[in-house]
């Protein structure tokens, strides 16, 4: 059986030692049971540090817009649709970039577990092929993997990266029957008030520390918008109307270029359903544009273009 | 005085008896975490929890607060208002003592000898804490190598510690004296529960496994501020602000003025040194550009700059920058590093 990790390791020494790449960005062990870390490797002796495993959630092409060195990149079918976006945005050359592609069967979301086990500590957990073996103090217990993926993972309908330079390990199959936007649909035929309070309640748990902004590939405008004085667009409280504000322009900033990576959602620390925005986004752009982002190297995104037979109902009744 | 104790039965009672009298905080359930909200009966109490995901430093500390608000609009001139001082009396009640400490530390920035913020010392003042003890440290837990402890008695007024059925009384100040004479629930402690206590004490330490040489690391820092080691170590850091408003000893802020019309308010929101505005001059020069210098400043701050300043090191080992942090950047490990550097 293909141990991915050394596969990652071998070809991250083969491409430092060919002088291919100054840079390898993947993962390494978390100091945490069920967390890695993103980890940058220059030099073949760090590369055993390399893994892979259902703990590797981050989102590695929010590293790519200020990188200047040729650069491996490990990425999963979610993050590779973001490369392919930034290379559109011209945030990173084609050429610049090595894609060690890995197909992906979800990641697992730690919060479900934390919530499964009512708040007693993990100590360790063990990845076998289809479980986790969760052992912490006074107790032992086996999940299964599918039952507690992220709920973007759950939907997922590119597991398999779109393009790379290297794929790791066989394609997986990819789930078409999915309605990845049955929760949007669901959210969609409630009344415009259980709408507002659902969201203003969401939103409510907000602290404003900009995890979500911060961990999306998208989000790399030097002057974000919430850190603005002149002009002040939007204010710095936590009072609802200046939280709802940040998560609204967040959302239609990045709609046409989100890809459902889930980045956002699992920086929250507050555990904020932020994919109710921007799945909803990347419905009503499917819809209105029949685009879908990060698929393809040679469309251009429909919010960066203009065409006369754009949808107008809005304007014209 | 004679040591207390109270059955874990009385509690409800005890707390809503304190209901009545002042104002309580204690730690409730919401939205799948713990937080410290005020309570209005003693049953809204969650007390089986490690800890609060948001430090209790937002009760003396609000994460928006007005500072003053202004009206011209009444075509008089000038009028301007502050918000009313807080008169009541007020608990926290199940702080850990991690968090308590932490509330020492923020003193010294509120309310130290030069600057008193009227805004915090007014309800600092008249806030009686009364601490739960840690019987089991989480993994991330590391106050022993901050100098606390999970039964460290500086700045609780009364610590409880549990013995399994119920709490002894560890009283700490006269302040925390008062309290537990006023109130009936704290009975007489039986002689054996004493050596419980110490049982418990040396198994919640035993359980500390994270231990750092915080000392040697000021003394590292001292020569590493040019050290290309910040390069490295702060290249998986995304720039959020998660460490800071979760970190209970993290105090930095802004004042701003919402202004509609004619009426305006002035005020104070929590402000994060990870962010780039937050050094950003009026000119456009930064003197903390990257994330580089600004992970830095995280780490100089807390365990050399405030060390210097204040006689303490800024963090008191609670764990929940760990926790939370999106890239799973380690302070421990960070802490790690500089020493082996």
């Amino acid at each position: 059986m293909l141990n991915t990790s050394v596969a990652i390791r071998d070809i991250a020494k083969k491409l430092l030692d060919e002088k291919k790449v100054d840079l390898i960005i993947g993962f390494e062990k978390g100091s945490v049971p069920l967390r890695s870390t993103p980890c940058f490797i220059r030099s073949t002796s760090e590369a055993d540090r390399l893994i892979w495993n259902v703990s590797c959630e981050n989102n590695l092409a929010k590293y790519l817009p200020k990188i200047k060195e040729r650069v491996a990149i490990v990425a999963k079918g979610c993050d590779v649709r973001s490369i392919i976006n930034l290379i559109k945005e011209k945030q990173v050359t084609r050429e610049q970039v090595f894609i060690i592609g890995i197909p992906c069967k979800g990641m697992i979301d730690r919060r479900k577990v934390e919530a499964k086990l009512d708040g007693k500590e993990i100590l360790e957990a063990e990845e076998e092929d289809d479980t986790i073996i969760l052992k912490g103090p006074n107790f032992k217990e086996t999940i299964k993997k599918e039952e507690f993926l992220h709920d973007s993972c759950q939907t997922c309908t590119h597991r398999n990266p779109v393009i790379y330079d290297v794929l790791i390990g066989d394609k997986v199959t990819e789930d078409q029957a999915v309605d990845e936007y049955r929760e949007v649909k669901d959210f969609e035929s409630k009344s415009h008030d259980e709408r507002w309070q659902s969201f203003s309640d969401e939103v409510s748990k907000c602290i404003r520390c900009y995890a979500c902004r911060n961990a999306c590939p998208f989000c790399y405008c030097q002057e974000c918008f919430v850190d603005s004085s002149q002009p002040h667009w939007i204010g710095k409280t936590t009072n609802l109307s200046d939280t709802a504000i940040f998560h609204i322009v967040r959302a239609f900033h990045i709609a046409g270029r989100c890809v459902d990576c889930g980045a956002c959602d699992r920086a929250c620390p507050m555990g904020i359903d932020l994919r109710r925005l921007t799945k909803k986004m990347e419905k009503d752009v499917k819809e209105l544009f029949h685009y879908e982002a990060g698929i393809s190297l040679e469309d251009v995104p429909p919010l960066a273009t203009f065409n006369p037979d754009d949808p107008q109902e809005f304007i014209m009744v | 005085m004679q040591e207390l104790e109270i059955a874990k039965t009385e509690l409800v009672s005890l707390l809503n008896t304190l209901i009545k009298e002042c104002k309580v905080f204690a730690p409730v359930e919401q939205n799948g975490f713990i937080t410290f909200q005020e309570i209005h009966s003693g049953s809204e109490a969650f007390l089986d929890y490690i800890n609060s995901k948001k430090p209790p430093k937002e009760i003396f500390f609000p994460q928006s607060e007005g500072l003053f608000s202004y009206d011209l609009s009444k075509g008089k001139g000038w009028s301007v208002e502050g918000p009313s001082s807080e008169k009541k009396q007020s608990i926290i009640f199940g702080i850990r003592p991690c968090d308590a400490r932490s509330l020492v530390l923020l003193d010294n920035v509120f309310d130290g000898q030069l600057y008193k913020d009227p805004y915090y010392t007014d309800k600092r003042k008249n806030t009686t804490i009364i601490a739960i003890g840690c019987n089991q440290p989480s993994s991330t837990c590391f106050c022993t190598s901050l100098g606390g402890g999970p039964f460290y008695q500086e700045g609780s007024d009364l610590i409880l510690v549990d013995i399994g059925q119920k709490y002894i009384l560890q009283v700490v100040t006269e302040k925390g004296e008062k309290l537990a004479k006023k109130h009936n629930e704290f009975k007489e402690a039986e002689d054996h529960s004493l050596s419980l206590v110490r049982d418990t004490m040396e198994k919640a330490d035993a359980l500390m496994k994270s231990k750092i040489e915080v000392q040697k690391v000021t003394e590292k820092l001292d020569s590493m501020f040019d050290d290309p080691f910040w390069d490295l170590v702060s290249e998986k850091c995304i720039g959020c602000a998660v460490c800071t408003y979760l970190c209970p000893t993290c105090h930095c802020f802004d004042i701003t003025d919402e202004v509609i019309s004619q009426t305006g308010e002035r005020v104070r929101t929590w402000d994060s040194c990870a962010f780039p505005s937050f050094t950003l001059e009026a000119s456009g020069v930064n003197p903390r550009p990257s994330n580089k210098e600004r992970y830095r400043q995280r780490i100089m701050h807390k365990f050399n700059y405030f060390l210097a300043n204040h006689g303490m090191v800024a963090c008191v080992g609670c764990g929940r920058c760990i926790k939370e942090c999106p890239v799973n950047l380690d302070i421990r490990g960070v802490l790690n590093s500089i020493l082996n550097h």
